[in-house]
């Protein structure tokens, strides 16, 4: 397939990777924000074909696993009422909450439904004008600009019972949160090719100087994840600390001006808590005032939500990079992603969720397919 | 998009009072007569059927007899390469097939949502009458239901098949030894992406079909190079992943994969890219993953190219004794994954 196989050829692939074993002379840690870089990853195996001296740290940028429960419980009370219609892409309807997931209100006969797009949503408010239909805007930079684009269609049609409980994050601040914590390990960053294509990665040109880290914006392919990996390491042996980009194809330094500009005139930046890390100043997006109207938060008056949260699930420490998810004691026992303690685990691009599928301890023969850096505590 | 099937026009739609099925149709009298007089046994009838008896009684030959159930609920009930209709037949006769056995017989039972077009019944049946012929089993006995409006979605129809399996013949999950090929007929996902890009609210242009076809002249064929077949199944709901795994924790032995070996069709693999699925997960109703001794196995591929629905057959990898119950891939980089069941329901009402 055009622009995908020329992504994954294994000789270019090969070459890659003798690059990067003659680069690197000393151990290094390099944290991939994106979940979407985890999971091609964990689904091709780089991690088992780095040399030993190159550890790989699993980033926060997995919108689903970090919103906050409050927002998956207010979810679920909104779902329940009669009069809604509750969309959600696939990803969010299994994470839990408190006590109930949106699948588990569902089956309690709340009119749950998966789209794969808002603008799917915002058709079912036309069709549907005896109905109040809610989508679930979750996601970084990335979904900001169609969730916004969804809720203008809306207002341009004069809908008045389409909105958006909207939970969106970004990725700089969170970025910034880890290199200022002083328990971070982390020497370079993949960033986000999908967040910079809206964004540009001029955000983190500021980021680089300051904490003097070496970040490249990265694609998801597995020849995109080895050439970014292959420049943050040149960059760390030789002491300097860009920002490059990896991802020309998709990312300018601008980003995409017209979609910024959509975000802008929709959503405001505020202080947001993540799952498991805590509130990150101007780490988020709320509708603005004016679009009150829009906002389910603000339309549906929910009672005051206590949120509960597992005492053994350690997504907080996963999510920071502080341990590897198979180090959490709950990883596979007491947590799976049949029975999720944790968004980490439910979420298709959670760390959790991505060594459970493709590399989680076979008991029996600790081989190849367990393999682990024997660096990685 | 109209299809015109060149089919249709040898069987007009009989001519009946009502456009609509009625209530009445499934109550027993003479709506019911009527339908199943001018409307099924026009399309599957056969001296058993038609003698409208409460039961099929039918010659069995001796030996020992499968027996298999399954109801479709596919939504919708046309999709492209197939419908409900041969969709119902072909899962059913390929279940039976799986066994190594003969598919002879099947019964077929249908709820029908009062309001469903005439036109609509009678397109299923043909493309049932059609799939029938082709596996080349008889429909002996029947059913018909209708409930009210809202009480189902269209028309589920329920086929039980019954065949033949040959003397010693041993097929099974369990049977899998260490060193036996894994064999793959064809491309995967097909009728499971035919579905879903086929599905209202997807409006993507896609030329993807389902796949759905009896596998029972292609099995009948592999009988004959071997009947030392030690596991084969139809990968339907769940996809090749979830048949393996099955497979593995049955058999107590690891298999792995070669990721380039698995043949998906390019128009497959993009819709599977957009929508961020996995190909091995998504369902399919035309192929069929057999298990046999490594000896065997390259003239097994061989007679399976040699019919129209193993063209692309291929071995795809091997049993082994590492991390028994566990399916893992040799990624195209050389990696190494595990290739887990799925978690929850990927789509619902696929077949």
């Amino acid at each position: 397939m055009k622009y995908v196989d020329e992504y994954r050829d294994p000789a270019l692939a090969g070459a890659l990777l003798e690059e990067i074993r003659q680069t690197v002379t000393r151990p290094w840690v390099v944290m991939e924000i994106c979940g979407g870089h985890t999971h091609a990853i964990m689904k091709n195996g780089i991690d088992q074909l780095l040399p030993g001296q190159v550890e790989l740290v699993h980033g926060p940028g997995c919108p689903v696993c970090v919103t906050p429960v409050e927002t998956l419980d207010r979810a679920v009370a909104i779902a329940a009422r009669p009069e809604v219609i509750f969309t959600s892409f696939g990803d969010m309807l299994r994470v839990p909450g408190s006590v109930s997931s949106l699948f588990m209100a569902k089956s309690a006969g709340a009119d749950v439904r998966m789209v794969y797009s808002p603008l799917e949503a915002v058709a079912m408010a036309r069709q549907n004008p005896e109905r109040e239909v809610v989508f679930l805007a979750v996601g970084f930079e990335t979904t900001a600009p169609g969730n916004a684009m969804a809720l203008l269609q809306a207002k341009r049609e004069g809908l008045t019972n389409f909105s958006l409980l909207a939970s969106h994050v970004l990725a700089p601040p969170a970025i910034r949160a880890l290199l200022a914590s002083p328990f971070n390990r982390v020497q370079g960053y993949l960033a986000p090719g999908h967040v910079c294509t809206v964004m540009g990665w001029r955000e983190y040109e500021p980021l680089a100087e300051e904490f003097r880290v070496p970040i490249v914006v990265t694609g998801f392919e597995p020849i995109d994840i080895l050439a970014g990996l292959l420049r943050v390491l040149r960059q760390l042996e030789a002491g300097s600390h860009v920002v490059e980009n990896q991802y020309g194809r998709s990312v300018s330094r601008e980003g995409n001006r017209a979609a910024q500009r959509v975000v802008d005139e929709v959503f405001a930046v505020s202080d947001r808590p993540w799952r498991g890390i805590g509130v990150l100043p101007a780490s988020g997006l709320v509708i603005r005032d004016e679009l009150a109207a829009y906002d389910a938060e603000r339309k549906f008056a929910v009672e005051s939500i206590s949120v509960r949260e597992s005492a053994l699930c350690k997504s907080g420490s996963v999510l920071q990079g502080l341990i590897k998810p198979d180090s959490c004691p709950a990883f596979g026992r007491e947590c799976t992603p049949e029975h999720p303690l944790g968004a980490t685990m439910v979420s298709g691009e959670g760390a959790c969720a991505a060594y459970y599928k493709y590399h989680r301890n076979c008991p029996a023969a600790p081989h190849q397919l367990c393999h682990r850096p024997a660096h990685v505590q | 998009m109209t299809h015109v099937n060149p089919e249709d026009f040898s069987c007009p739609l009989p001519i009946m009072e009502y456009e609509t099925i009625q209530l009445a149709h499934g109550s027993g009298g003479r709506l019911s007569a009527e339908l199943v007089s001018r409307f099924f046994l026009p399309r599957f009838g056969n001296e058993t059927l038609d003698r409208l008896e409460d039961q099929a009684v039918v010659d069995f030959p001796q030996g020992r007899l499968a027996l298999t159930t399954d109801s479709f609920v596919v939504d919708p009930l046309f999709f492209p390469g197939g419908d409900i209709g041969d969709l119902a037949i072909n899962g059913t006769v390929n279940d039976v097939c799986m066994s190594g056995a003969t598919p002879l017989y099947l019964a077929v039972a249908f709820i029908i949502e009062e309001g469903l077009p005439m036109t609509t019944l009678h397109r299923v049946l043909l493309s049932m009458e059609r799939a029938a012929k082709t596996a080349g089993v008889q429909i002996v006995t029947g059913d018909t239901k209708v409930v009210n409006r809202g009480c189902c979605d269209k028309l589920f129809i329920t086929t039980t098949g019954v065949g033949r399996v040959p003397d010693k013949l041993n097929v099974s999950a369990a049977n899998l030894k260490i060193g036996d090929r894994v064999i793959l007929s064809g491309t995967i996902a097909d009728h499971g992406m035919a579905i879903l890009t086929s599905r209202e609210g997807l409006s993507f242009e896609s030329r993807v079909k389902s796949d759905t076809a009896s596998l029972n002249g292609l099995v009948e064929q592999m009988l004959h190079v071997s009947s030392a077949i030690h596991a084969m199944r139809d990968p339907t709901r769940g996809g090749l992943a979830t048949t393996l795994n099955e497979f593995a924790a049955a058999s107590r032995v690891g298999i792995m994969l070669e990721e380039t070996a698995i043949p998906v069709r390019p128009e497959v693999r993009g819709a599977c890219e957009v929508l961020g699925i996995e190909p091995m997960y998504v369902a399919n109703e035309g192929k069929l993953v057999a298990v046999v001794p490594q000896e065997v196995a390259d003239r097994m591929v061989a007679v399976m190219r040699s019919h129209h629905l193993g063209r692309e057959a291929r071995v795809i990898g091997e049993v082994v004794a590492d991390n028994p119950g566990l399916v893992a891939m040799r990624t195209v980089l050389g990696a190494h994954r595990i290739i887990d069941m799925p978690v929850g329901e990927q789509l619902p009402r696929i077949c």
